[in-house]
């Protein structure tokens, strides 16, 4: 077994983890990242649409100009590519990791954990008939059109209006796949509008709204979906139809992925790393940033969480005190996800919140003090909110709470 | 007077600003309220006339370490060219290595924009 | 002596391995494109204690003797069980009742170790059950098995002592002629001394082509859900079992996930491929687990599955021998457990009447494709060092490396289900949205396929459709 030592060690390398380096690297500290695959930039390599970068680089980029541009911004750093990472020992703060060359003992003084999101399989949803093939998730999907240069089928219906889901839509109606429609089982979309708009509307995809796939058809290769409508979460017997597609794409939600560590370290129960605004986690020595610790719709605010974790987990690799945890925030009223769940309240910081359903006009509240009006609130998008610890009394429990207001 | 208010949703960034385009009797446009930069005004302006597009796709790599190059218009192209701009996309391939921003095909349908590589693809030593 | 085995189920594979411990010749004939893809693959994998079967059944003769067989055969042929044991629940003093029966039945089938526990006791054994409960009969014999595995492992070593096996065959009809039996197959025509019919649910009417009588089979549907790994159970719960079976069930797999069902559904016998899952059969299983177990919580589901038990009306194993053919119908449950021992006796019962010789060289041992993720460290960096691709974590969600796959891959994986069932890639909470692409490069580098030629299973299962440019 080999033995290694760094001060601060980053547990996979997408947004989050590339920011993470630089974070560490401001901080003079050693730095080494464990990814899983062959380079840096995580889901960022096949999303190849623009939307990215607006806020770090004040320009519309795609996913893999925005990696490599990142990238080009960090000085070099030491990196253990198609290496997993087995298990971690919180209490000796080492880990064990695996790769063609044998098994690896690593010794951190901080652990950054920047593993990304996993998609939920469409399997998961419980959704009855045959098993053929032919049934994608949207990434699974977009992998294979993007870096395979491999079609999933021919006509495809898409399941769940998540972004890469929409995303998917425009790319595949671009390749001369015909996508015969979009359908969401909520009444509203899960995606951004921007993504609607152009990815459906341009194309005339049809969105079907409160409308789900209720059976699979085929016994090889999928024939047909019989879709439904639904009405709070069940079909509407009466209003069944088959639809023949070859191919379903998944779009059903992004799980923040913990695997390895949720035995160890707090999660929420939508399963993403609770933090403070120092990214922190509620082991000492341990911090996390991005997709799993919550769901983003943009990755500049990945990149900056990750260069936030980073500095810290150096500094406190480098024996320097940060501050204690003085208030924790819960979800109140209207509020489907809450990040960050803890403040030192020391400096200003971001907190991210996404609304329980659709508000024309949303008041966001902390405890009883108003903080923001936001029009057109939906969960599908992040709603930022800043709080200055010299503004608002951060200490103890804090409840946000999101509820529709009138004009 | 007839004046027509039409709403939208910017698709320049991803903050998706909701817009409200006011249009004279002859669907002409006369202003915009919503954005919150510059850059709506402009969206909204040419989504009333002649809207126009980013259109990212890929193009096939001879010789690289991956199949595909992807790649984007450098600047939105209109809209309804789009599907001609995939033909010409699909009927062509470049050569191993690929730079980042390196121009694949220059005044793509004499719209005075450029087609360029989003990534680096770099040679494949395996292949023959 | 030619011998034919047809189906390479549990019951087909285990034959043509018994086989071999003669000098035969011994030829497999397979229908769909890889074995144990029958029955064998879904169903609840335990191996039963035996107390379930009314005396004097083949069932009672075969399944406690098979369960001890078992543990012999897991170390010839190298493959995990778990023994779990399992708890039968009652809920009433009628169901008392039951189980009390159920105890007796069992000494009287032989099965070994049974008690009655009182409540608190089970909630010590499974804390997780539900509080309702007030009895329960334990049997710590009572075991969990990859059923495929074992159809895996037996082929493998059959071929290992000589057998051939033809798979994406399927035998259309056996002829006695001149005292031989011709096999008419979708790949040709064959010609055997001896027959041994063991095609699951198709038995029955490959009996009838030959000219034998036998009940009709129909299947009877279970249905499943799968939920993560967990360790929300150790033990294999049962209801109090009724007519209609043994219930529904929640099983610890030695996946260390959890299972739970069966349905059982009555069909047509024209629909023994309807293996589809419905809204009712599924909602029925989580009632019904949920009364169980309380806190079964559906967030944790994987995926759900269905399979067919071959059923007749005389609700017990049917084995026919005319001359020299054998048909071994309506192979339900448990037939897994009972497996070993009526694949010896049918073989040792052929083998004294024909007077077969015993094949001195017969090697009775398999090894397993190594796993990784269960050995210690100085193994994992010994099988590293001599190969770098073992190091090489592919499926995340279970830790399978390269190496792994290549092995399965020159065990005979042609289609991802090939690998599924071999290695458990794919098999865990992902279902594959990040490895399948992993698994298929490496296919196309280890068989020279092109994308388009990788299938899940059945030859149309296509996975992609054409390049992008
Ligand atoms: C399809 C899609 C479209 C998007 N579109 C936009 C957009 O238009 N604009 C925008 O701004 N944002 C967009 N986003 C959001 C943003 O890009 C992502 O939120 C961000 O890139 C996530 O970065 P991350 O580092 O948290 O996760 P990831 O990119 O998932 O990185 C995680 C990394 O960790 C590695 N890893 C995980 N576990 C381990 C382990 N145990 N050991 C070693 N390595 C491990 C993974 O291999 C991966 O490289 C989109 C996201 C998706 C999924
Ligand atoms: C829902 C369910 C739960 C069960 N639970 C248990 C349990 O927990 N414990 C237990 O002991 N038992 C259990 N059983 C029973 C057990 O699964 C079966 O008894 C056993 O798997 C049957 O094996 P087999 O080899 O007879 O059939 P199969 O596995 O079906 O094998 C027959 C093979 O023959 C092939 N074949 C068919 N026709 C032809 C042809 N014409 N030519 C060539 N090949 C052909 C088929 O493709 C198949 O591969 C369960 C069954 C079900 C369905
Ligand atoms: S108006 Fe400006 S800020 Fe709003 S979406 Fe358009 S570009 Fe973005």
């Amino acid at each position: 077994m080999k033995k290694l030592s760094y001060d601060v060690v980053i547990l996979g390398g997408g947004a989050a983890g590339m920011g993470a380096i630089k974070g560490v690297l401001s901080q003079n500290a050693s730095v080494l990242l464990i990814e899983r695959e062959p380079s840096t930039g995580g889901v960022l390599n096949q999303c190849i649409h623009n939307g990215f970068g607006l806020q770090v680089f004040k320009k519309e980029l795609t996913g893999p100009e925005y990696h490599e541009m990142y990238l080009e911004t960090v000085e070099p750093f030491d990196a253990m590519y198609e290496t997993t990472v087995l298990d971690v020992n919180f209490e000796n703060s080492v880990l064990k990791a695996i790769n063609a060359a044998g098994i690896y003992e690593i010794k951190y003084g901080a652990l950054v954990l920047t593993t990304g999101a996993r998609e939920r399989p469409f399997e998961a949803l419980r959704i009855p008939g045959s098993r053929p093939s032919g049934i994608f998730t949207a990434g699974l999907a977009q992998h294979f059109v993007n870096l395979e240069n491999h079609l999933p089928g021919r006509r495809a219906v898409i399941i769940g209006s998540g972004d890469i889901g929409l995303i998917m839509a425009r790319r595949l109606t671009l390749e001369g796949v015909e996508v015969e429609g979009v359908y969401e089982i909520m009444p509203y979309q899960g995606g951004l509008t921007r993504n609607v708009v152009q990815c459906l509307k341009d194309f005339n995809i049809p969105l079907h709204l409160s409308t789900s796939v209720v059976k699979i058809h085929g016994r090889e290769r999928l024939e047909g979906v019989t879709v439904a409508n639904f009405s709070d979460g069940n079909p509407v017997s009466g209003t069944e139809r088959f639809v023949k597609c070859d191919t379903l794409v998944a779009s059903v939600g992004l799980i923040p992925e913990n695997d390895l560590v949720d035995k160890n370290i707090e999660t929420s129960n939508d399963g993403g790393a609770v933090v403070d605004e120092l990214m922190r986690t509620s082991v000492d020595n341990v911090f996390a940033a991005g997709n799993n610790v919550c769901i983003h719709d943009l990755v500049d605010f990945v990149t900056i969480e990750g260069e936030t974790a980073g500095k810290n987990a150096a500094r406190v690799a480098k024996g320097q005190k940060i501050p204690k945890r003085e208030g924790f925030f819960k979800k109140g009223k209207g509020i489907r996800v809450l990040s960050v769940h803890y403040t030192t309240a020391t400096v200003p910081f971001k907190m991210y919140v996404r609304v329980e359903h659709p508000m024309n006009m949303a008041m966001l509240k902390m405890n009883d003090t108003k903080l923001k009006v936001v029009l057109n609130a939906k969960p599908s998008e992040m709603i930022e909110i800043m709080l200055d610890p010299t503004k608002y009394n951060l200490k103890g429990e804090i409840v946000i709470s999101a509820t529709e207001v009138k004009k | 007077m007839n004046e027509k208010v039409v709403e939208m949703t910017c698709v320049v960034c991803p903050i998706g600003c909701d817009l409200k385009v006011t249009l004279d009797e002859n669907g002409k446009f006369l202003s915009v309220t919503g954005n919150k930069c510059p850059k709506g005004a402009i969206y909204a302006k040419e989504e009333v006339t002649d809207p126009k597009r980013i259109l990212p796709t890929s193009v096939k790599v001879i010789g690289g370490e991956l199949p595909l190059v992807s790649v984007r218009t450098e600047k939105p192209i209109p809209k309804r060219l789009i599907f001609d701009a995939m033909k010409v996309i699909k009927s062509i391939h470049v050569n191993a290595p690929v730079k980042r921003g390196q121009v694949i095909i220059r005044n793509i349908l004499n719209t005075k924009v450029n087609v360029i590589a989003t990534r680096t693809v770099k040679e494949n030593r395996k292949s023959p | 002596m030619k011998i034919a085995v047809i189906g390479t189920g549990i019951v087909g594979s285990l034959i043509a391995r018994e086989f071999t411990k003669y000098k035969v010749e011994v030829e497999m004939f397979e229908k769909l494109p890889d074995v144990g893809w029958g029955v064998t693959k879904a169903n609840s994998g335990i191996l039963h204690a035996g107390y379930d079967d009314e005396p004097h059944t083949l069932r009672a003769k075969y399944c406690a003797r098979g369960n001890e067989m078992y543990t012999t055969l897991s170390k010839e042929l190298d493959f995990k069980i778990k023994r779990v044991g399992s708890l039968v629940v009652a809920f009433n003093d009628k169901e008392v009742k039951t189980i009390e029966e159920l105890l007796e039945r069992g000494r009287k089938n032989g099965v070994k170790d049974l008690k009655i526990l009182s409540k608190i006791e089970a909630l010590e054994v499974e804390p997780n059950l539900s509080r309702e409960i007030i009895a329960a009969l334990y049997s710590p014999n009572a075991g969990v098995i990859a059923p495929w595995e074992v159809a895996q492992a037996a082929v493998e070593n059959a071929l290992d002592n000589g057998a051939k096996l033809h798979l994406s065959t399927e035998v259309e009809s056996i002829l006695e002629e001149n005292g031989k039996y011709r096999l008419n197959t979708s790949n040709g025509i064959f010609s055997f001394d001896v027959v041994v019919n063991a095609a699951g649910l198709w038995a029955d009417e490959l009996a009838e082509s030959a000219g034998v009588k036998v009940t009709p089979l129909h299947p009877r549907r279970g249905q499943y859900i799968l939920l993560d790994r967990s360790d929300l159970v150790k033990t294999v719960l049962f209801p109090t079992p009724s007519k209609a079976g043994k219930g529904t069930l929640v099983i610890p797999t030695v996946h260390d996930t959890t299972l739970l069902g069966p349905t059982s559904e009555d069909l047509t016998p024209s629909e023994k491929n309807s293996t589809e899952t419905t809204v009712e059969g599924l909602s029925e299983v989580i009632k019904k687990a949920q009364k169980l177990v309380p806190m079964v919580n559906l967030s944790k589901a994987i995926r759900t599955f269905a399979g067919l038990r071959p059923e007749n009306d005389i609700k017990d194993f049917v084995i026919k021998r005319e001359k020299n053919m054998i048909h071994i119908v309506a192979t339900r449950s448990p037939g897994l457990t009972a497996a070993p021992a009526l694949a010896k006796d049918v073989v040792e019962d052929l083998a004294e009447k024909l007077n077969l010789r015993t094949n001195g060289e017969f090697r009775p041992k398999r090894k397993a494709i190594p796993r990784i993720a269960d050995m210690n460290e100085r193994d994992k960096e010994k099988l590293i060092n001599q190969d770098p691709s073992y190091g090489r974590i592919v499926c995340r969600c279970n830790k399978v490396t390269e190496g792994e796959i290549v092995e399965a891959i020159r065990r005979g994986a042609r289609t991802l289900d090939g690998i599924k069932f071999r290695t458990t890639a794919m098999f865990g909470r992902c279902q594959g949205s990040f490895c399948t692409v992993k698994i298929m490069n490496i296919m196309r580098r280890e068989l020279g396929n092109d994308f388009e030629d990788i299938v899940k299973n059945l030859p149309k299962s296509n996975i992609v459709d054409g390049v992008v440019r």
